[in-house]
């Protein structure tokens, strides 16, 4: 039963055993680490579509993995799935494969996405202008277009029992749907649950940035004081999330804790963020008070970080709000730069960045940038660095006001 | 009784503005008349039912956050104002954390057709007005705003099921303590695109438009109310027999009814329709179809079935009522409210 049904008085404390993680830089945990570490960009000319019209011609492409992971799909089936699912797939596939869960127990998965199939979407739409009495294929595009039957199909290739539900909270969807998934798993609802985002990279969203000027024309520089837009990317991030005490009767490896998630709206405007983060600050302050960590605590802060103008003056300024006398110490980075804004991915994708520098202890460097601007009063890595981490910060800010912080603790 | 009180009700529909029309029109039992909507490159029309325009115009449809917005987020402010202003809910408290939570499948499909064809003429010259309202939350942001709420607001997408699971999301919150009130609301707009593609699938389909909204709070301990009850688990299913399957796990998690209980199902007498009407033959009280009456408008008719089951208890007609919703391609799930009876 979803309601009413288990709520533990006392909460859970949550754990990840598994992470997946698909990327331009690359299919897989340790592909990614190197060449995070290693300071790589995946941004590169678009081939996926034309863009000859277009202000920005560069965006983080995956290639895609020659085959499937092992499905227990029809081949029929498989031939059918869009980009979005297989994206899905191949890191769903990875972060399972790690936990080593069977098939006893259900799975509540929970995804982020903002575009789903709108590959299929884009084609239906072609066809049904072009050709409007012609229907061939248009009924298989309909329905793998949809989110929620990528929902589906990943959790019946992947042979897992449970429900499916799909959050689309623009750039937050991938962060949310970690949160949403902590919390079913925190107080008892769920055992176990698989939660994160994915994206693909098409044409209709493309052109939406472009067209907002948001892309960069140059090279996507987040926080530096000559940044001119960001670099959109695709991918998919995964996470496995257990109760402590599953993953320890399990004798499962624990990769990290999820020990805090806030979550808030910032009603300034659609597309733009107030000026003085106030709803980043609050979605920060927010996680930390369930973490009961404080600023000082917090050894590497993986920005939102898009390389906008607007967002990251406005993400500083919250950065610096909430480090208060810290921030100076405030260790901070944004990945976007290299992989790129992997938009309902992004949320997650950043969360196993942040697994990577807790069981690593490294950060990942801020890429392409030369001046940073002066509102960063905090320490923005320049240079892959090893450092000692026991906290991290994700943070996740979306179109309509969808804000998100994730706090990771290392497992030790 | 499970401490979850539907304090407001609001909807949008071909009946009109507000539960009031789609209460008549679900008593009524008469399919509201379908009009024709033109089909871009072919001559005979789609046959849709349509939400009328409202009568006086809303005020909240000359907000600056709504002035350029899709019909969507029209239908959406529309329900959810009349569920967070209906006088069983009281005023709203001073800093009030309130939770929102938007159910749809198309989402801002009008905008993103636009944008698209847009796209397809010359990508250089898309509207840069246009895309916002494409992106799925854009409605839930446009809510937020206008209740100037900061607290969580998330934006589920999927079939009829994404309605009951916004409803435990909100009840979870409120058990909770993340919020003191939230707002669940299914929408969805009408456009040529989703009703060629509902009739790829069943030609009976009738595509419609709008909302339906669900105001909860925590019940005040000995207040008399609708409640909700219980909602199933989400049962996913991607072919038919499983479709079969997950319609009978979702009937055996709930009551098996009485003489003075309302089931409102989601069939509409299509063939698609066998597996849900099959579980649902030994129901011994009444029953409505309002999918058979308004049009089919995906989690918005989700919406509107748990608002006419509110509804009917409010009303005092039955003792409790049960939500059947066995969706259109993932979950199969069940609602039901009840009455607190107070002391």
């Amino acid at each position: 039963m979803l309601f009413p049904g288990p709520n533990e008085s006392e909460p859970r404390r949550v754990v990840v055993t598994g992470a997946g993680i698909l990327t331009g830089l690359g299919h897989g945990w340790a592909i990614n680490a190197a060449r995070l570490r290693a300071g790589d960009s995946a941004v590169r000319p678009v081939t996926l579509f034309d863009v000859s019209a277009q202000r920005a011609k560069r965006a983080a492409e995956v290639d895609l993995p020659a085959e499937l992971p092992p499905s227990r799909l029809s081949p029929k089936r498989q031939q059918r799935l869009d980009r979005g699912t297989r994206l899905l797939m191949a890191a769903g596939h990875e972060a399972l494969r790690q936990t080593g869960w069977r098939g006893e127990a259900p799975v509540a998965t929970v995804l982020g996405t903002t575009c789903g199939g709108m590959v299929l979407g884009e084609e239906y739409l072609t066809q049904a202008l072009r050709a409007p009495g012609h229907w061939r294929g248009q009924a298989t595009r309909t329905l793998y277009y949809q989110a929620q039957r990528q929902g589906v199909d990943f959790g019946d290739a992947a042979g897992i029992e449970g429900s499916v539900t799909v959050l689309s909270n623009a750039c937050a969807s991938g962060a949310n749907a970690i949160g949403q998934a902590f919390e079913l798993v925190r107080h008892g609802r769920a055992e176990r649950a698989l939660a994160g985002g994915y994206d693909a990279l098409c044409q209709l969203v493309f052109s939406g940035f472009d067209s907002l000027q948001a892309l960069s024309t140059t090279t996507c520089r987040p926080f530096d004081a000559a940044r001119d837009g960001l670099a959109l990317g695709e991918g998919a991030g995964l996470l496995a999330l257990e109760s402590e005490v599953s993953a320890r009767r399990r004798g499962a490896t624990i990769l990290g804790e999820i020990a805090g998630y806030g979550a808030t709206t910032d009603i300034h405007h659609l597309t733009q963020p107030h000026p003085e983060g106030a709803a980043a600050l609050a979605a920060m302050r927010k996680a930390c008070a369930q973490a009961r960590v404080t600023p000082e605590q917090v050894g590497y802060v993986n920005a939102h970080g898009t390389g906008t103008p607007h967002n990251d003056s406005s993400e500083a300024r919250a950065l610096v709000d909430f480090a208060g006398n810290a921030a100076d110490r405030l260790q901070v980075s944004s990945t976007k730069g290299g992989l790129g804004h992997l938009l309902g991915a992004a949320g997650a994708v950043e969360a196993v960045v942040c697994l990577m520098v807790l069981t690593g202890q490294w950060l990942p460097p801020q890429l392409q940038l030369a001046q940073p601007d002066p509102l960063c009063r905090f320490r923005l890595i320049r240079e892959p660095t090893d450092a000692a981490v026991d906290v991290a910060l994700s943070n996740s800010f979306g179109f309509g006001g969808a804000n998100a912080t994730l706090v990771l603790r290392r497992w030790a | 009784m499970s401490g979850i009180r539907v304090s407001g009700l609001g909807a949008v529909s071909p009946a009109g503005w507000g539960v009031a029309p789609l209460w008549t029109a679900l008593k009524t039992g008469t399919p509201l008349p379908c009009a024709p909507l033109p089909r871009p490159g072919l001559e005979r029309p789609l046959s849709i039912r349509a939400v009328p325009s409202p009568n006086p115009r809303p005020a909240f449809l000359g907000h600056p956050r709504v002035r350029r917005s899709a019909s969507i987020t029209h239908h959406l402010l529309g329900a959810a104002l009349e569920a967070i202003n209906d006088p069983s809910a009281g005023p709203r408290r001073d800093g009030e954390r309130l939770g929102l939570i938007v159910c749809v499948m198309s989402g801002c499909v009008t905008y993103s057709r636009r944008f698209f064809e847009e796209v397809l003429e010359n990508p250089a010259t898309a509207s840069p007005l246009l895309f916002p309202e494409t992106v799925f939350n854009a409605p839930a942001s446009h809510l937020a705003a206008l209740l100037n709420s900061t607290a969580e607001a998330l934006t589920v997408v999927g079939d009829e099921s994404a309605f009951p699971t916004g409803l435990a999301t909100a009840a979870h919150w409120l058990q909770d303590g993340m919020v003191d009130a939230c707002l669940v609301v299914g929408a969805e707009e009408m456009d040529w695109l989703i009703a060629d593609a509902m009739r790829l699938f069943d030609r009976g389909r009738i595509h419609a438009g709008g909302a339906g909204a669900l105001y909860l709070r925590r019940a005040e301990a000995g207040s008399r109310g609708v409640e909700l009850a219980a909602i199933t688990d989400l049962h996913r299913f991607a072919t038919r027999t499983g479709r079969r399957r997950a319609a009978r796990r979702m009937r055996t998690e709930l009551p098996a009814g009485s003489a003075s209980e309302l089931l409102l199902l989601g069939t509409q007498g299509l063939p698609v329709d066998a597996e849900e009407a099959d579980v649902w033959l030994d129901w011994p009280g009444a029953r409505m179809e309002p999918r058979s009456i308004l049009g089919d408008a995906l989690p918005a008719s989700a919406a509107w079935h748990c608002v006419a089951a509110c509804e009917a208890l409010r009303r005092g007609a039955f003792t409790g009522a049960t939500v059947s919703l066995v969706g259109t391609n993932q979950q199969a799930v069940g609602v039901s409210f009840t009455v607190s009876p107070g002391s």
